[in-house]
């Protein structure tokens, strides 16, 4: 049974009903899923989720889809992992990281979102689903338009890593590589949506895909035991996760199923900060910019939803912060070696911000935090290939070893069990 | 004439039409003739003010306004200029 009762202009709050539709007609803002709240406080509670598979329809009620989820019933309820080493090397006392870089099947945030909008896609009756994607959407939507036995049309922009195509490709896809950036892509997938009768997963699926989202935010709470946490650093590049993260713990908050209060933070790349500019300019005006960062999969220059990134940091109290490509390298290293998890450049730029914040005093670091990590760093060695250490390469000989290892140890003598 | 492309929720005024065509020496220009044409087209694009809505998105052959001279970019015959609702996407 659904609780969803329509689609609502977060703009005009002019309402249309459920339809494969993203923008209102009216004003061109935002549609978004409306739920019968009343109906779902009455049967939502941590009993009926914790006797649920850990996965993210275990918080279905909460999600816009009608029957049975079709896809995704191994994607989400990612390790919440508690970072001691981290913690300490950013001097601060209790810090988590939220860890999709082993999200189910493509390791990314993105299989919360295409899970949901695939499973919606299917309910419409489409059977071809398509993106516009910095390379995370692309491999999810390949990968579970496989499994769900549809056709699949991948658009990305031309200069991605190479295990950010492939990631694609292998699940068999027709990829499109448009000689431009993510926004060249976009504003052509735009065009290709409104004329081919395709299920767009970002475009005309937009209102349901995003809703997947608040998933990560719903994990965060239950894992903390249903308190929020009071600080959490979320990356944005179109702009959807963050809103719905806030979105998630307040629907949270409103339904009685969490306590606290929490202040959210975005984080950006210096080379595509056109959120984080607006916010330290204090305007709603985001500017449009042409990216150059390492960090690909957010570098968009022209955020959908930037404004209402800039809303959920206001209303909560929160700020944001960009950081430079040697920050973002640094923010990666830093990950794997304290915590032994390897993120993408997204990831390395939320650690890198959550530093930054905490230096800045804008994060206190005697309360709780929680750093986004929504992909992994595999699928971009590009990014690390010129900072990390290259292997000892020796011959299969004890005496070879033992050279290296005294050299290694300082002239030590290298000592044997 | 420039090539005017038109979305989905803008058809209405072009009896369907997904491209039209307009003229006009910058885009304000075109945008006021496109409403001489389709009367009723140019509130849906800008607001009170005049300004482009926070929703919309214009290009002139494929580049954003907001990286040329917004309303005063020029316009020349064969240009093609689209309209294209703002929000879509996510990496």
């Amino acid at each position: 049974m659904s609780y969803v009762k329509g689609l609502r202009c977060r703009e005009c709050g002019g309402e249309t009903p459920v339809a494969p539709l993203h923008v209102c007609e009216t004003c061109f803002g935002p549609l978004e899923v409306v739920y019968d709240y009343p109906a779902i406080r009455r049967v939502l509670t941590h009993e009926l989720i914790a006797s649920r598979p850990r996965n993210l329809w275990r918080y279905r009620e909460l999600l816009p889809i009608e029957g049975e989820p079709h896809v995704g019933l191994h994607s989400g309820f990612t390790p919440l992992v508690r970072a001691e080493r981290l913690g300490a090397a950013l001097g601060v006392r209790e810090l988590w990281v939220k860890d999709d870089s082993v999200n189910h099947p493509t390791f990314s945030y993105k299989d919360r979102v295409v899970s949901v909008a695939i499973s919606k896609a299917i309910e419409f009756g489409f059977d071809t689903v398509s993106c516009a994607s910095t390379g995370n959407l692309a491999n999810s939507v390949s990968a579970h338009a496989a499994r769900a036995g549809l056709s699949c049309y991948i658009f990305i922009p031309d200069d991605l890593e190479q295990g950010k195509v492939i990631g694609s490709t292998i699940y068999g896809p027709r990829v499109i590589a448009i000689r431009g950036n993510y926004d060249d892509v976009n504003r052509l997938c735009s065009e290709i949506a409104d004329k081919y009768g395709w299920a767009f997963v970002n475009i005309n699926v937009r209102p349901y895909y995003t809703e997947g989202a608040k998933t990560y935010g719903f994990e965060i709470a239950e894992q903390l035991g249903w308190r929020l946490p009071q600080h959490v650093v979320v990356p944005t590049a179109g702009g959807t996760i963050l809103p719905k993260v806030a979105r998630a713990f307040r629907e949270l908050l409103d339904l009685g199923l969490a306590t606290g209060d929490f202040k959210i933070y975005t984080a950006q790349a210096a080379g595509c900060a056109p959120v984080v500019q607006a916010l330290h300019k204090g305007t709603d005006l985001i500017s449009p910019v042409k990216p150059a960062t390492i960090a690909k999969s957010i570098a968009i220059g022209n955020p959908a939803d930037g404004y209402y990134v800039l809303k959920a940091v206001r209303e909560s109290g929160g700020w944001g912060e960009a950081v430079t490509d040697a920050e973002i390298v640094e923010g990666i290293h830093l990950l794997a070696r304290t915590e032994g998890i390897f993120t993408e450049p997204a990831g390395g730029t939320t650690v890198a911000v959550t530093k930054k914040l905490i230096e800045q005093g804008r994060i206190p670091r005697d309360e709780s935090i929680v750093v986004s990590v929504t992909g992994n760093g595999y699928k971009t060695l590009e990014a690390v290939l010129d900072t990390v250490a290259q292997p000892f390469r020796i011959a299969a000989r004890l005496a070879d070893f033992d050279a290296l290892y005294a050299g290694l140890n300082d002239g030590r003598e290298a000592s044997a069990v | 004439m420039a090539q005017v492309r038109i979305p989905t929720p803008l058809r209405k005024y072009t009896a369907g039409a997904e491209a039209v065509e307009a003229e006009g020496g910058t885009v304000a220009a075109l945008v006021s003739d496109l409403d001489r044409r389709y009367p009723g087209i140019r509130e849906r694009i800008c607001d009170e003010k005049g300004e482009v809505r926070r929703f919309v998105n214009l290009f002139v052959n494929g580049e954003d306004i907001r990286f040329l001279k917004q309303l005063d970019t020029p316009i020349k015959a064969g240009d093609e200029v689209s309209i294209v609702p703002a929000i879509a996407g996510g990496a």
